[in-house]
């Protein structure tokens, strides 16, 4: 027990001593919180939308002061007077505006007519999100034109109401379980895997080997060590992205025990994945081509940034077997519903047995020689 | 003249048939695949005895060491190291066993004193012990007054000093050191000589030191085992195995013009037991009475109206041991290994 504790003993004192790791492997997941967050959770702001009035007309102007609305609430676009269309059309195209409404020559008559009124909305569509924003804002502005002024008694059309049982939900929020998992993994795959393998390159190993220490201590000293350096990444992110975030769950004592186990059983997981894959790995370029590459294949597949359904098939199984697909389970139903200790049990258990797993299979393949 | 591995065991000085050797390797060969890197090697090495294995980069000296020192399988054979195998007992060897691999292999991030502490944990010293070592070892290799330094502070030299104090910690009764003086500069390279010197006489340590340095081998080892292509071409002390190479003294000359007759010419001289032609005009010329010969020498030259570019007359070293066993020099090995291109597609070998 005591040399596989020196091992631990090394590796923290070299992680302490040099906390490059340490905010390395939190960099990347804060920077994705910060940035896809408002870039997949925020609402389009500050379009500029050219409006060409050829009508001059009464229901012209009530448009226009739609418009107006929409610029001074929620500020999705400005707008701009054009003169012709033909200008609006081509600054559109050349992208001075991103979007161009005309009101056609008669508008308002045939409002009052009832004669199929129309707007035109001019879009630069190679722009998806701008392009959807805005169609959407005017979509609804058009709704709340054509609203009747007065109701009728009794709603004819069938109606959906939607009951939400949790508060809004940031998208920023949904995040952060991802982007807790990303950082222990790259904790795991930089302090465990390429740390691992640049030791052996660097002949640190054979220093080991040549001690009385056995495989299972040697074997436990380096994974102890990877899954301490993991939890205290995790740790760090779950209490500095739940303030970025707004949550308020890691101020309730039982939430944070639940974190804490789920925190543990991940890094028991990664270290055990890891350990795994790098056991018989010589070449210190091997983790770091892998890096990349699990990380597209198991984060994004496991329900990180989007729903797991939105995969095909074969990503979808990969998903049953992906631990980062549990422990983002578990953080979203601790951090997002405080669902308590019940509403993670599956996902400790699959974390903590994968571990364990990988860490029996890994074990008789670690070679005690050079 | 090579000499079969049986003809040079039999050739032992006395201090290495005592009863009970420190190691002892029978007939050892490792193979990777079908490539034999150590083929049947035999050897003794007694109780506090120095003993060096020279060869080039490549010969097979690591893989010895390291089949020795329990990191590497031995594909057969056998070698009983403080008296256990190690096959049979790897434990009991590395628990009497310190090793200086060839890199620095220390951490740099961790201090001089924690780098021994955690080595002396691997090796179970307990606590009491483990500090009283510490600052015994520290003492003997001179670095007490950087127990407290980052190793990355350190020089090579003290580097390569902390990794013999770190093989010291758990006190072992055999030492391996793995080419201990690579990569020093001169001044530091006499000062591990020194030390290890030191080591021997104060803990009566057993030590195997691989080396490519002639003169490393020559001023530390009591015995030196010539290692080339895996097999074990020569051993003996160094006075020993300098005796062995005919002619005792090396004259060696340049002339100022190249002639195929050389060769031929110096050879008909008396005393002279073998001639080595080297780079252009430069011969070096073995024999057994320097001084007549090299006025012989400089007779025959004015003779044949020549004149001698360089002059000079040595006694026999390892080199010439070295070359007199393997037929060829152990520093253009090295030179040829670092720098010699891959031949053209169809160009003549």
């Amino acid at each position: 027990m005591n040399r596989m504790f020196a091992i631990v003993e090394r590796e923290m004192r070299k992680f302490f001593r040099s906390p490059v790791l340490m905010i390395m492997s939190m960099m990347l997941p804060i920077v994705q919180l910060i940035i896809l967050g408002h870039a997949l959770g925020g609402h389009v702001t500050g379009a500029h939308i050219a409006v060409v009035d050829e009508d001059q007309g009464p229901q012209a102007v009530k448009v226009k002061e739609a418009f107006q609305a929409v610029a001074v609430n929620i500020a999705t676009f400005t707008t701009i007077p054009y003169a012709d269309e033909l200008s609006a059309r081509e600054d559109v195209r050349t992208g001075k505006v991103d979007a161009a409404v005309i009101i056609p020559p008669q508008f308002s008559r045939r409002v009052y007519s009832s004669n199929a009124p129309r707007l035109a909305l001019v879009v630069d569509n190679t722009d998806q999100i701008t392009s959807g924003a805005i169609e959407g804002e005017m979509a609804s502005l058009v709704q709340a034109l054509n609203q009747p002024v007065i109701q009728d008694r009794v709603i004819k059309k069938v109606a959906l109401e939607i009951v939400e049982i949790y508060p809004y939900v940031e998208y920023m929020k949904y995040l952060l379980a991802g982007s807790i998992a990303l950082a222990m993994y790259i904790s795991v795959m930089i302090g465990g895997g390429m740390l691992y393998i640049d030791d052996k390159a660097r002949g640190v190993h054979e220093g080991y080997l040549v001690t009385p220490i056995s495989k299972l201590e040697l074997v436990m000293g380096l994974n102890i060590a990877g899954a301490i350096k993991a939890v205290l990444s995790g740790i760090c992110l779950t209490v500095i992205g739940s303030l970025m975030a707004g949550l308020g769950v890691i101020f309730h004592p039982e939430a944070l025990f639940n974190l804490f186990l789920l925190i543990l059983g991940t890094s028991i997981a990664f270290n055990g994945m890891m350990f795994l894959m790098m056991v018989r790995v010589d070449d210190p370029l091997v983790p770091r081509a892998m890096f990349g590459v699990l990380n597209t294949l198991l984060f994004f597949p496991s329900g990180a940034i989007s729903p797991i359904g939105q995969f095909p098939k074969w990503l979808q199984y990969l998903a049953i077997v992906d631990p980062f697909t549990y422990a983002i389970h578990g953080f979203k139903s601790i951090l997002l519903k405080d669902g308590g200790f019940v509403s993670i049990q599956t996902d400790l258990a699959f974390l903590f047995i994968f571990g364990f797993g990988t860490l029996l299979i890994a074990t008789p393949l670690f070679k005690r020689t050079l | 003249m090579k000499r079969s591995p049986e003809t040079v065991d039999s050739q032992r000085s006395p201090t290495a048939q005592a009863p009970f050797p420190a190691i002892k390797v029978e007939n050892i060969v490792k193979r990777y695949g079908t490539f034999e890197a150590v083929k049947g090697v035999n050897f003794e090495v007694a109780e506090g005895e120095i003993f060096g294995l020279l060869g080039p980069n490549g010969a097979g000296k690591s893989t010895l060491i390291r089949m020795m020192t329990t990191l590497i399988p031995v594909t057969s054979g056998r070698a009983i190291v403080g008296g256990h195998d190690v096959v049979k007992e790897p434990n009991e060897v590395r628990n009497m066993i310190g090793v200086i691999p060839q890199a620095l292999t220390s951490d740099q991030d961790l201090t001089v004193e924690e780098n021994l502490s955690i080595y002396a944990k691997l090796y179970s010293v307990p606590r009491v012990q483990r500090e009283k070592n510490i600052a015994e070892v520290l003492e003997a290799v001179d670095l007490t007054k950087w127990r407290g330094a980052q190793t990355k502070t350190l020089s090579g030299g003290m580097r390569r000093r902390l990794e013999i104090a770190r093989g010291l910690v758990h006190d072992p009764r055999i030492f391996f050191l793995d080419e201990p003086t690579t990569g020093l500069d001169p001044v530091s390279r006499i000062a591990v000589w020194e030390m290890l010197n030191n080591l021997k006489k104060r803990r009566n340590l057993t030590m195997l030191i691989t080396t490519h340095y002639m003169e490393e081998a020559d001023r530390l080892c009591d015995r030196i085992a010539i290692v080339d292509h895996g097999s074990l071409v020569a051993l003996g002390t160094p006075i020993e195995l300098k005796q062995s190479v005919p002619g005792s003294n090396v004259v060696e000359v340049q002339f100022n013009r190249e002639d195929d007759g050389w060769k031929s010419r110096l050879m008909a001289l008396t005393d002279v037991t073998d001639v080595q032609s080297q780079s252009a005009g430069v011969y070096r010329v073995l024999t057994s009475n320097g001084s007549r010969t090299t006025t012989q020498l400089v007779e025959l030259a004015a003779g044949l109206g020549e004149e001698l570019t360089s002059l000079s007359v040595q006694n026999t070293s390892l080199d010439d041991v070295f070359v007199h066993y393997t037929g060829r020099q152990l520093r253009d090995e090295q030179v040829k290994s670092v720098f010699m291109m891959p031949p053209r597609p169809g160009a003549q070998p």
